[in-house]
């Protein structure tokens, strides 16, 4: 049988597509858990998970919190602004002292690129990245992929185009390495100041014009432009970023074919997506969301299974 | 490793038409009773079950589901191995039905328990049977019991049971390996 190639998972870079796979069908059968009556099964009973939120988050959190309660894992959970961070305490103390209370596994979300993998260095737990900064967002990628997978049967030679701020966007970063992993093609758009300067290294196409980039492609995984993270202005104004990168029905109706549209959330309507397009069929923004329990609930059993009982 | 043959092939049909019978004796047209084939090994005799219910015995309607119970076992993470789910195909009501819980073997009774906890997310039973082909005696560790077995097996702790079934292992036959 087959398990995960990692004890960890800190990015979409450090695992095989087997393991994505192994993800995905495992996630399968979660998805039929999770539409039963009794939605709960008690595989992690005896598995204590903290998540650590540095960093705001609702659907993540939410979506993780709700993956650990359905798999019977005690929960304990933390965010910076209520916490001992504000009064100085570094990464590896805060941590240790959380586990010093017995606990199995991290799920943690952090402003710092990298946060993870120094975490998965220093201390004795299994860690779930759940963001870190504008690096990765792995289980975004992985339910994004599944996503695609359940709604057009398969990944690979699929054509995927990321739209929007792809400087700042841990989850454009993830999905490119997890669609290449699994055979897609993947282009990203948007605005020339928007797109990391060297980003046609690791094999992604750019196109400047959004009705070509939809034009090619099957799948549009729309972007929301993440203000918070901007110091400076990288394009003139809202309304002129919206005329060239949003999407709108009339534009999906005068393509030829009928693409699929992806967001991660949270939506800004009417400035990446319009309301229509967001509430259309094409759209599978609240599968996404019910797919990311699933695939949580996947990520966190594989790697609670290779967590032995006897190291207790 | 070497090994012995239990049942041959014509001693499965002939135990399987028993089981069938048996299944009749006490559910009659199974209107109100459905069949759980346990995940992965049990399916086979669920369907063989089915299919003689409704060949030979013209039994219309006979429901049947695959119970797979991966998540709810107890070896969770005490073994070197990840445990791999299967599917689970239950697509009927089973609060207040009659359930015959389907498997191959019954060894130490623990998937069994697996089973009846597995089974309560779909809903309250009326009652849970238990049909196995070989019930392995002497090996049990938790107080389950067949209600319908095709063979009582003296296998000690080194043996190993192996059903083979034609559709999934090219013949029907029942191996006691020695390993």
């Amino acid at each position: 049988m087959s398990e995960l190639s990692v004890n960890h998972l800190l990015g979409i870079k450090y695992i095989t597509e087997a393991d994505i796979q192994l993800i995905f069908e495992t996630a399968d059968h979660f998805k039929e858990v999770i539409n039963r009556s009794i939605k709960k099964v008690p595989s992690l009973r005896d598995i204590t998970i903290a998540n650590l939120f540095f960093e705001n988050s609702t659907r993540t959190r939410l979506s993780f919190e709700l993956a650990e309660k359905r798999l019977s894992a005690d929960v304990i959970n933390f965010s910076a602004a209520s916490s001992s961070v504000k009064k100085g305490e570094t990464l590896i103390d805060t941590v240790n002292n959380i586990l010093s209370m017995k606990v199995d596994m991290v799920v943690m979300r952090h402003p710092n690129p990298g946060a993870g993998v120094f975490l998965a260095k220093h201390v004795n737990a299994s860690i779930v990245n759940a963001g870190d900064g504008v690096h990765e967002h792995p289980t975004q990628a992985l339910l994004d992929c599944y996503s695609i997978r359940e709604k057009l049967g398969d990944v690979a030679g699929k054509k995927v185009v990321i739209v929007g701020d792809i400087l700042h966007s841990r989850v454009a970063l993830s999905n490119i390495f997890a669609l290449q992993k699994l055979g897609a093609e993947v282009k990203v758009c948007g605005p020339k100041t928007l797109l990391p300067k060297y980003i046609e290294n690791i094999g992604v196409k750019t196109e400047g014009s959004l009705r070509s980039a939809l034009e090619w492609c099957d799948v549009a995984n729309m972007l929301r432009v993440q203000n918070e993270r901007m110091d400076i202005s990288y394009f003139p104004t809202t309304r002129e970023y919206t005329q060239q990168f949003g999407v709108s029905k009339a534009l999906l109706d005068s393509l030829d074919k009928e693409i699929v549209v992806m967001h991660p959330g949270p939506i800004n309507r009417g400035v990446e997506i319009t309301s229509d397009v967001a509430d259309s069929k094409q759209a599978i923004i609240l599968d996404q969301v019910q797919n990311g329990v699933a695939v949580r609930m996947a990520v966190l059993y594989l790697l609670a299974s290779k967590i032995k009982h006897n190291e207790d | 490793m070497s090994q012995k043959v239990l049942l041959n092939a014509t001693e499965v049909h002939i135990a399987l038409q028993r089981l069938a019978c048996q299944l009749i004796e006490n559910h009659n047209s199974f209107t109100n009773t459905v069949l759980i084939g346990i995940q992965p090994r049990g399916i086979f005799l669920a369907e063989r079950l089915k299919s003689i219910l409704e060949k030979d015995y013209k039994l219309k309607n006979i429901q049947l589901g695959y119970l797979d119970i991966t998540f709810y076992r107890d070896d969770f993470r005490r073994g070197d191995k990840t445990l791999e789910a299967n599917t689970t195909n239950i697509n009927f009501i089973v609060e207040d039905k009659k359930i015959v819980f389907i498997d191959d073997v019954l060894y130490t009774g623990r998937s069994i328990r697996s089973a009846l906890t597995a089974i309560q997310s779909f809903g309250r039973p009326l009652e849970i049977e238990l049909l196995t082909l070989i019930d392995r005696r002497f090996s049990r560790h938790l107080p389950i019991q067949p209600d319908y077995r095709g063979r009582q097996v003296d296998a000690i702790g080194g043996e190993k049971v192996k059903v083979c079934w034609e559709e999934k292992d090219g013949e029907d036959a029942v191996y006691l390996v020695n390993e």
